[in-house]
């Protein structure tokens, strides 16, 4: 900040390490956990030091054939599909959208832009049960297109396309009209590369939103095949007629967590490049 | 190469606001026509429905032979400089020129014979493979003419291209865009509010005002002989002096002439009003400010009876003081008579 006092900067810096301590701390015994053998958790002491037992537990993960449950290649794999193509089809859905009601001037077009920024208000748990309702008539349960075609709608990128596209002045788009770029050209030549930085960020975040979903893959599936990731480490702590085993089940977590964190990382390249690169 | 014709050009905007009044205007082959005049006149919208950015809602523009009312912009061979260049951001200065040559389908070779000499003319050349980002603000406008150039379009259409430079590169960049219109002899519509750089530019000069054209002519004529009031207050810095004649019979001594009937407000240039006390409508008051711009001298003189203070011009410093009494004449020949009522000019 502007003021310059010592024990200012000291009290703000006690008071973020206690906020990242409170965060790491449950991320930090989740992994220590996944490296202990599995008496060491169950003995009622927690350790606090990571142990010799992680590829072990990984390798127990990765093999073991639990009933009703899918393998766990398979899982990561559904959570991986699903994930992307939510990532892409909102994207891509979302952008067009946001093209539609910035350039075009159409009869209704306010009308388009409040349903959609209305449906923001609304939480998917508020409509979950018509949702299912239809995917089930279209007879989409236990199916890819079932798990993610439901969730691709999405109004706050649609919205936050639109406010980035209204920040782009007008004369480029007339300087590209004069220079004989349709609609099309316009949207592939000038919008998209403007774009790419805004494209990146929600990459990330709707990534990690697909990644994540829990109860729509719980409704729409009840195929083993189809189930997701998050639905099987849930399942494995519920394994019935057994303690749950939780130095492989903090294994599995910690394995789940990283696709989002690889996600991160890579992308964190690309934000810097585009912020450093932010042009107006 | 094309003359642009406007027929009885209207432009009613949703809610009955009317931007332009049936408009008629010719603009003849290679010819450099400035639209200037205060904001909200009309001139942009003007030459954005010439664009074919602004639908037209009446009348007919023709470019060259062809009526273009219902052409898309890139159709009617046209380019535009923009008042903020308008440069594609994530392009290099190259692909910025290239654009608009790719999308007409233009072969390769060509484009690069063409890009090449543009950045010869426009002396852009090591900055081609840049981002406008990396350029100075006359780089990024000699970028947004290249632009234009490339294209070789039937006529270049400026909207205020000079008003986001300083004061130095403005009077640099007004020059160049002189020569290289002169050179290329391609017709230009030049939009400003500058009636400097309208002044220096333009061939032929259009004075709008409240969506009507004010006055057309040359730039000299109309300083000469503004047609009404507001070209008269509009063109020339210090603007036009204007008196009632009621203020000035009332207070003005020497040989008051016979003005022509309907005259009651008489205009002289600040640099006609001369000094001392010669022939003509004698004058005195007091100076309430000087403005050495250095060459000349701004007097700002308040004369009892007249509501707001005369300006005169002196080359070189003031002969007097501010708060001074001082003595001018108003030279017969230097006066220009206007109507009050129809803002038009007496003769």
């Amino acid at each position: 900040m502007v003021e310059n006092r010592p024990w200012l900067t000291v009290l703000t810096h006690l008071v973020l390490i206690c906020g990242v301590l409170m965060v790491a701390f449950p991320v930090y015994i989740s992994i220590i956990a996944a490296t202990h053998g599995p008496t060491a958790l169950t003995s009622g002491r927690m350790p606090l030091l990571p142990g010799g037992e992680l590829w072990n537990n990984v390798v127990e993960v990765l093999t073991r054939q639990q009933r009703g449950a899918a393998p766990y290649w398979l899982m990561t794999w559904n959570s991986l599909l699903m994930a992307i193509s939510i990532t892409l089809g909102k994207i891509a859905i979302s952008i067009i959208s946001a093209y539609a009601i910035v350039y075009f001037r159409f009869p209704g077009r306010v009308l388009a832009f409040w349903m959609i920024f209305i449906t923001l208000m609304l939480p998917v748990e508020v409509r979950i049960i018509p949702t299912f309702a239809v995917v089930a008539n279209l007879g989409l349960l236990n199916s890819y297109l079932g798990l993610t075609i439901p969730l691709i709608a999405s109004a706050t990128a649609t919205f936050l396309f639109r406010q980035f596209f209204m920040t782009i002045p007008d004369e480029l788009m007339e300087a590209a009209r004069v220079d004989g770029a349709g609609p099309i050209k316009f949207f592939r030549d000038i919008l998209l590369p403007l774009s790419r930085t805004n494209i990146a960020a929600l990459c990330v975040i709707l990534f990690i939103y697909g990644w994540i979903q829990y109860l729509w893959p719980l409704l729409v599936t009840t195929d083993p095949n189809y189930y997701t990731l998050m639905m099987g480490v849930k399942r494995l702590a519920a394994a019935q007629e057994a303690d749950p085993q939780w130095n492989t089940i903090m294994a599995a977590v910690v394995m789940a967590m990283l696709p989002p964190v690889l996600i991160v990382i890579f992308m964190q390249r690309l934000f810097v490049k585009g912020l450093v690169e932010t042009e107006k | 190469m094309a003359s642009i014709d406007l027929k009885s050009v209207r432009k009613v905007y949703p809610g009955n606001v009317t931007a332009i009044h049936a408009l008629d205007l010719s603009i003849a082959d290679g010819e450099l026509v400035v639209l200037v005049g205060p904001s909200g006149c009309g001139k942009s919208t003007l030459l954005r429905m010439i664009a074919g950015l602004e639908t037209i809602t009446d009348g007919t523009i023709s470019i060259g032979d062809d009526v273009v009312n219902k052409k898309e912009p890139a159709e009617r061979d046209i380019a535009m400089v923009f008042q903020n260049y308008a440069l594609y951001p994530h392009m290099s200065v190259r692909q910025n020129l290239e654009y608009g040559l790719k999308n007409r389908g233009t072969p390769r070779d060509e484009i690069d014979r063409r890009v090449t000499e543009a950045a010869r003319i426009l002396e852009i050349e090591q900055f081609l493979e840049r981002k406008p980002r990396q350029l100075s603000g006359g780089q990024r406008q000699r970028v947004a003419m290249g632009r234009a150039i490339v294209r070789q379009p039937k006529a270049f259409l400026f909207d205020e291209p000079l008003s986001n430079l300083d004061a130095k590169l403005r009077g640099q960049m007004r020059i160049e865009i002189r020569r290289l219109q002169r050179s290329l002899k391609t017709t230009s519509v030049y939009v400003t509010h500058d009636q400097l750089e309208a002044m220096t530019l333009a061939d032929r000069l259009v004075v709008m005002n409240g969506g009507r054209i004010e006055q057309v002519g040359k730039p000299i004529e109309l300083y000469d002989r503004p047609a009404s009031l507001f070209v008269a207050g509009f063109i020339g810095s210090p603007p036009m002096n204007l008196i009632p004649v009621e203020a000035l019979v009332a207070v003005a001594g020497g040989t008051m002439p016979d003005f022509p009937a309907g005259t009651d407000i008489v205009g002289i240039r600040p640099d006609q009003v001369l000094l001392g006390s010669r022939d003509g409508i004698t004058l005195s008051g007091t100076v309430e400010l000087i403005e050495p711009v250095g060459g000349e001298s701004h007097l700002y003189v308040r004369v009892e009876g007249i509501a707001q203070a005369l300006i005169l011009v002196q080359q070189g410093r003031a002969s007097v003081g501010e708060a001074e009494r001082v003595d001018f004449i108003l030279p017969l020949a230097a006066l220009h008579g206007f109507n009050r009522e129809s803002g038009r000019r007496v003769e």
